[in-house]
Parts: C-alpha cells; structure tokens; sequence
C-alpha cells in the first residue's frame, strides 16, 4: 500500500469522525444549554449538580416520576408533531396552543353529548376524531389565508390561538360550565370515557400510546407516502414544486390541517386521559413548547418522542428540584429558551466535507 | 351598547385610551418596520416587548428611577437585536427560526430571573414610573385636551419615533442605503454601502425601540412585571407593520386602529356585564388577522427580507 492511499483513508475516517461530531449538534447544544443553566442555578444561590441529580432522578429514575414525565409527554409530542408537518412544507404554525384549545373543546362537547347507549370505546373514538377535526380545522384557517390570500401563516396563526383561548373561556362562561363552579371548567365527562391507565397507581394513560403511534404514522406519512413527499418537495422549493404539477394551495391547506389535528389530539388527552374536564386555561404553553420540541427534534417525528420525553422530564424534574434545593421551577423555563437558543445557534454549523477535506490536507502539510 | 360614542366626555376618554393601548404598538412596529427594511425579518418583537418590560421594571428597582428603566429596558432590547443580528445575519440561520428562540427564551428567562430578583415574582412591585407632562395650550382644550395632550413622555418619543423613521428612511442618504440593503443587497454592496453594518445598526436599533414598548407598559401603565406581560402585541405589531405596507405613517395609523379596537372593547367588557368578557377580549386579535385577510390589493415586503446576504453567493 502506497503511503498515499493510506494518508486518503485516515482522511476518510477522520472525515466520518467530524461527521458524526456535526450530526450530534443538538447533543452539544443541549450540553451547552445545561451548562449556561448551571449559572442559572448558581445565580440562585443553589448547587448546580445537586440541582440537576435531583431533576433528572426525579424525571427519570423514580416510578411515580416516570408516569408524570409521559404524561407530560404526551401534548409534547403531539404539539411538535403540529409544528412539524406544516415546517416540513415550510410553514410556521406557531399556534398550535389555540388548536389543542379547539380540539379539547371539540372532544369535551362530544363526551359530554354523545348518545350514552354507545359503548365506552366507540365514543372514546369519536371523542378523538371530534378533537383532531377541530384542531384541523382551526389550523386549516391560517393555511387556507395563506394559501389563498397570501397573509402570512406565522402573524395568523399565533393570534387565532388568543382567539381561541378567549373562545373556550366564553364558550365555558355560557354553556359547559359546571353549575356552581368557583373557577371556569365544564362538567365531568362519563366516567366509560376515561381513557385507561397503563402504569397502576400512576397517571399514564393510553393516549401516550396513541402519541407514539401518530409519530410514527407521520414518519411513515413523510417518508413513504406520496402525499409526504409531496409536502416535503413544496418545502424544498415553491416554484419547482408548482411547475412539477403538485397543488400548492392545496398541500399548505392540508399540512396545515394535519398539524391542528395533532395539536386536536393533544387537547383531546388532556381532557379524555387527565382532567376528565375541560378546564379554563388548561395548557401551560404546550403549543410553543411543540415548536421547541420540533426544532430539538430536527423536524424528524421520531426525534420528537425522544425530544418530549426530554422535554417532558425536565418539566417534572423541576418540582424535584425546587424540593431538593430550593430553586423555582421556572429555572425549566428558562432553561427551555436556552436549549431552543443553543439549537438555534447550532443550525449555524453545517457539515461541509470539502472544506474539512482542505483543512485537514492543510494539516497535514504544517506536520 | 355604543353609547359612549355620542356622549364627548366618555368618547374623548375611550380615545385616551385607545392612545395610551396603541403605543406599545407603535415602538415595536417602527422598531420591527426599521428591521423589515434592511432586508431582516424580526419576528421577535414580541420577546423584545417583554425583556424591555423586564429590564425597565429592573432598572426601576434597582436604581429606584424611571430613567434607570428606561437605559436598562434599551440595554435588554439592544442585546437581543445583537443575538438576532449575529445569529441571523453573520451566521445565516433561518431568522423566523432565531426570532422564535428568542421569543421562547425571552419568555423563559424573565419569569425565572423575575422571581430571582423581586420579592413576590414581579407581582407585587410598586415602581416610581413616569408621570404625565402636560403640553401648554393644547392640553388647555376642553375634553380632548386632557386626554390627548396630557400624557407621559414616553408617548410623546413613541410618536416622535414615527416621524424619526420615516425622516431618516425616506429623506436622508443613510435611508436610502437601508432601503437599498433590504432590496438588493448584492447592488448595494456592488454600490459601496455596508450591508452588514446597515443591518446591524437597523436591527439593534429596532430591537431597542421595540424594547420601549415594554418597558412604557411597566414604567407608565402597571408599574410592575407579570409573566408573559407583551400578551402577543409583537405579533399585532407584525400585523401592522404588513398593513402599513411597511410605510412608518400608514403602519402607525394601523397602530392606532388596533389600540382603538382594544380600547373599545374594554369599554364593552365594562358596559356589558352579561356578556362573556372573552367575547370582547377577543376582539383585538380578531381584528388584526382581518385587517390582515382583508387587505386590498398586493402587500409588498422589502424584496430581501429574511434572506441573509452572502457575499460569497454573489
């Protein structure tokens, strides 16, 4: 073997090392958001690994901690699922926090007014079909201004999601309110349509099942469906895509409305799988979180059941935390922004194996 | 149900108000149009509105002055137009991307440092805000004087602020590079202008501006933080930029227009005691996204806006 061919093959594999190392960027980023976050806690007057011992043991490593984490999970992952479909044909749904309300609302009223004579499964069923036809169709109404009058998706769909949580309020104040309710929630729904619980003595329900199931229908959706591609070609390019004959209109309609529907789903759980009610104000941000959950998960729907799982654990983690060393669960909050911020930054750093190839060629010549 | 429209007492005071609701809107349109213009879409005014809300209330507490809001609010919103400006205009990434992380963060960051440094989270401060100036002779005019020409000084820069951008955008030969820049910056480089020192400025200044408009919500309005205090009036700023065409007069009529709509229906919530409150409180959003749906003709933007300039991609 002629030294040559040997210096090409260890440039190769060190070529392989510094690609994996760029494929792993939202590992560092997160590791980096960590690490600023350790000021954070330091700010605060606590031990930061005392701080983050006591969250992830309290997210992960404890039984009671793992059901609260996957119930967490669950409008996590369906709210980045709502952000995803629509960012992989290049739209920013922002407002999937108003499509969980619609979808809630949409299941409560079907749990509280179908015909009792069905079977528990039959209306738990429709109950989710209620709720992603509502959170579809309130996403369908940014993507069809987009589509059809041009108004930008990003401005419209975050304000319909002050529209709807004013909505549910009113809707609430009017009509499903429990008579003689000191704060605004609807009457309980049957008890049959409580959705069963997985994990005994923890609050874990089926519906996590069916959040993991629908990411793995939406990568089978994008990766092996016409229609996914279609989605992902109008992402990739507007005009090229209208030239090759796809309906443009037609596909921001409809990767809108499948995002809502996910949102739908995760309003669904909250009431059919948790609060069996629906309550005023019942989503502490899913929605946006979604986004975060998204871009941690590259756009990929199986990265975004790890993303929320993550997500998820450091929600629960908190209250841990706050008990072990006193630091206010909102330090998750804001570690949240930090990890988005450092995803942000690391979408900056594209692997360019030409130019690593030079660089290394360029080291080996100093040698 | 509309009564207080004949009476000129409540009428002129509804018009206060709908002054007094639009100006947060009118920092962070200019702010936001100023950034639009050079070629960089700042969908973060909302973040913005809230670390200027935050670091004007931590400005007043710590310095115990106004005035000390005021520097702390512009330092805040200063940065977070750098962060945008090194993320999305050095480094190239998506800028509705950064704006959206900086919205996240902004929301995360104040309400953790919030609790970190007031006592009772921010709710319970009672900050020495600005108080109101009164204009001679125009603040003398029965009903609409008092209303219109007594108010505190930041309404005053906030209108000010109007007339600043359109001088400098339309009638200096600064504006016109940044017009240039937000164009075609590959013929405003070609001509000899700094794109990316344009950008910068514009963003950082726009951000700083936009940043007043939270810190005039805690320093004249509430005198104290809460969570989430911007209440999505970045993206109806966003809105109004889009329906003032990105023209500074006709997005601060747009301005106006809003605080109006939010300005009655407070009024409403308050005259209709039967009605949900929702019902009303709704309305302000409602109105943006149709004024939005219902714009006549073809809404332009700055042709590069969003795309970061690279000069290697000539």
């Amino acid at each position: 073997m002629s030294s040559e061919t040997l210096t090409d093959a260890r440039t190769s594999r060190l070529l392989t090392v510094i690609r994996v190392i760029y494929m792993l960027k939202t590992v560092w980023a997160v590791i980096v958001a960590l690490l600023i976050g350790a000021i954070f806690i330091l700010l605060a007057g606590g031990d930061p690994i005392e701080g983050y011992t006591a969250l992830f043991k309290g997210a992960f490593l404890d039984y009671w901690g793992i059901g609260d984490t996957l119930v967490r999970m669950s409008p996590l992952l369906l709210a980045g699922l709502a952000v995803i479909i629509p960012l992989r044909a290049g739209l920013f749904n922002i407002g999937a926090e108003g499509q969980i309300y619609i979808g809630a609302l949409f299941a409560t009223i079907a749990a509280l007014y179908l015909p009792g004579f069905l079977p528990g499964w039959i209306r738990i069923i429709l109950c989710m079909m209620a709720g992603a036809l509502g959170g579809g169709m309130w996403a369908a109404i940014p993507g069809l201004l987009k589509a059809y009058r041009g108004t930008n998706e990003i401005i419209t769909s975050l304000l319909l999601s002050y529209v709807a949580i004013y909505l549910i309020g009113a809707v609430l104040h009017a009509w499903l309110i429990e008579p003689g309710a000191p704060y605004p929630y609807s009457r309980e729904i049957d008890k049959s349509l409580e959705l069963p619980i997985f994990m005994p003595r923890t609050q874990a329900h089926v519906g996590i099942m069916v959040a993991w199931a629908a990411a793995i229908l939406v990568a089978v959706m994008l990766w092996r469906t016409t229609l996914g591609q279609a989605i992902q070609v109008v992402g990739h390019n507007k005009h090229a895509s209208s030239y090759a004959g796809l309906s443009v209109k037609r596909l921001t309609v409809l990767s809108f409305a499948m995002g809502g529907a996910m949102g739908g789903l995760a309003g669904t759980f909250e009431v059919l799988g948790l609060k069996y009610r629906l309550f005023d104000h019942f989503s502490p941000g899913y929605g946006m979180q979604g986004i975060i959950v998204a871009f941690l998960a590259a756009l990929n729907p199986i990265g975004a059941i790890f993303a929320a799982i993550f997500l998820a654990g450091l929600q629960v983690g908190a209250g841990s935390m706050q008990r072990a060393t006193g630091i206010d669960t909102t330090m998750v909050a804001a570690l949240q922004g930090l990890v988005v911020l450092c995803v942000a930054v690391g979408l900056a750093f594209k692997f360019h194996p030409d130019r690593w190839r030079r660089r290394i060629a360029a080291w080996r010549g100093n040698e | 149900m509309f009564d207080f429209l004949i009476d000129p007492v409540q009428l002129a005071n509804v018009l206060g108000t709908a002054l007094r609701l639009s100006i947060p809107l009118i920092f962070a349109a200019m702010g936001g149009l100023l950034c639009e213009r050079s070629g960089v879409f700042n969908i973060a005014l909302e973040g913005q509105i809230l670390f200027g809300a935050f670091g004007a209330a931590v400005g007043a507490f710590y310095f115990g002055s106004a005035y000390g809001g005021l520097v702390i609010a512009i330092a805040f919103g200063a940065a977070s137009g750098l962060l945008l400006a090194v993320l999305g205009i050095t480094l190239r990434v998506n800028q509705i991307v950064v704006g959206i992380a900086i919205i996240l963060f902004a929301t995360g960051f104040t309400s953790f440092m919030s609790r970190l440094l007031f006592p009772g989270g921010g709710n319970s401060l009672k900050l020495d805000g600005f108080s109101n100036i009164d204009i001679p002779l125009l603040s003398d005019i029965p009903i609409l004087g008092p209303v219109l020409f007594s108010q505190n000084g930041l309404v005053y820069v906030a209108i000010f602020s109007v007339f600043a951008v359109h001088f400098v955008l339309f009638r200096t030969r600064v504006g016109m590079s940044i017009r240039a820049v937000g164009e075609s910056p590959a013929a405003a480089d070609a001509a000899g202008i700094h794109v990316f020192a344009l950008r910068y400025a514009c963003v950082i200044i726009g951000s700083s501006l936009a940043a007043l408009g939270g810190a005039y919500l805690v320093l004249t309005q509430v005198l104290l933080f809460s969570d989430n205090i911007s209440a999505g009036k970045g993206f109806i700023a966003l809105a109004a930029i889009v329906l003032g065409r990105w023209q500074p007069s006709i997005a601060f009529m747009a301005c106006l227009l809003f605080g109006l709509f939010d300005a009655v229906q407070l009024r409403m919530q308050f005259d209709q005691p039967d009605i949900p409150y929702q019902v009303f409180a709704a309305l302000p959003y409602l109105v943006a996204i149709l004024a939005l749906v219902g714009l006549m003709g073809q809404a332009n933007p700055p042709s590069s806006v969003g795309r970061p300039y690279d000069r290697e991609m000539r």
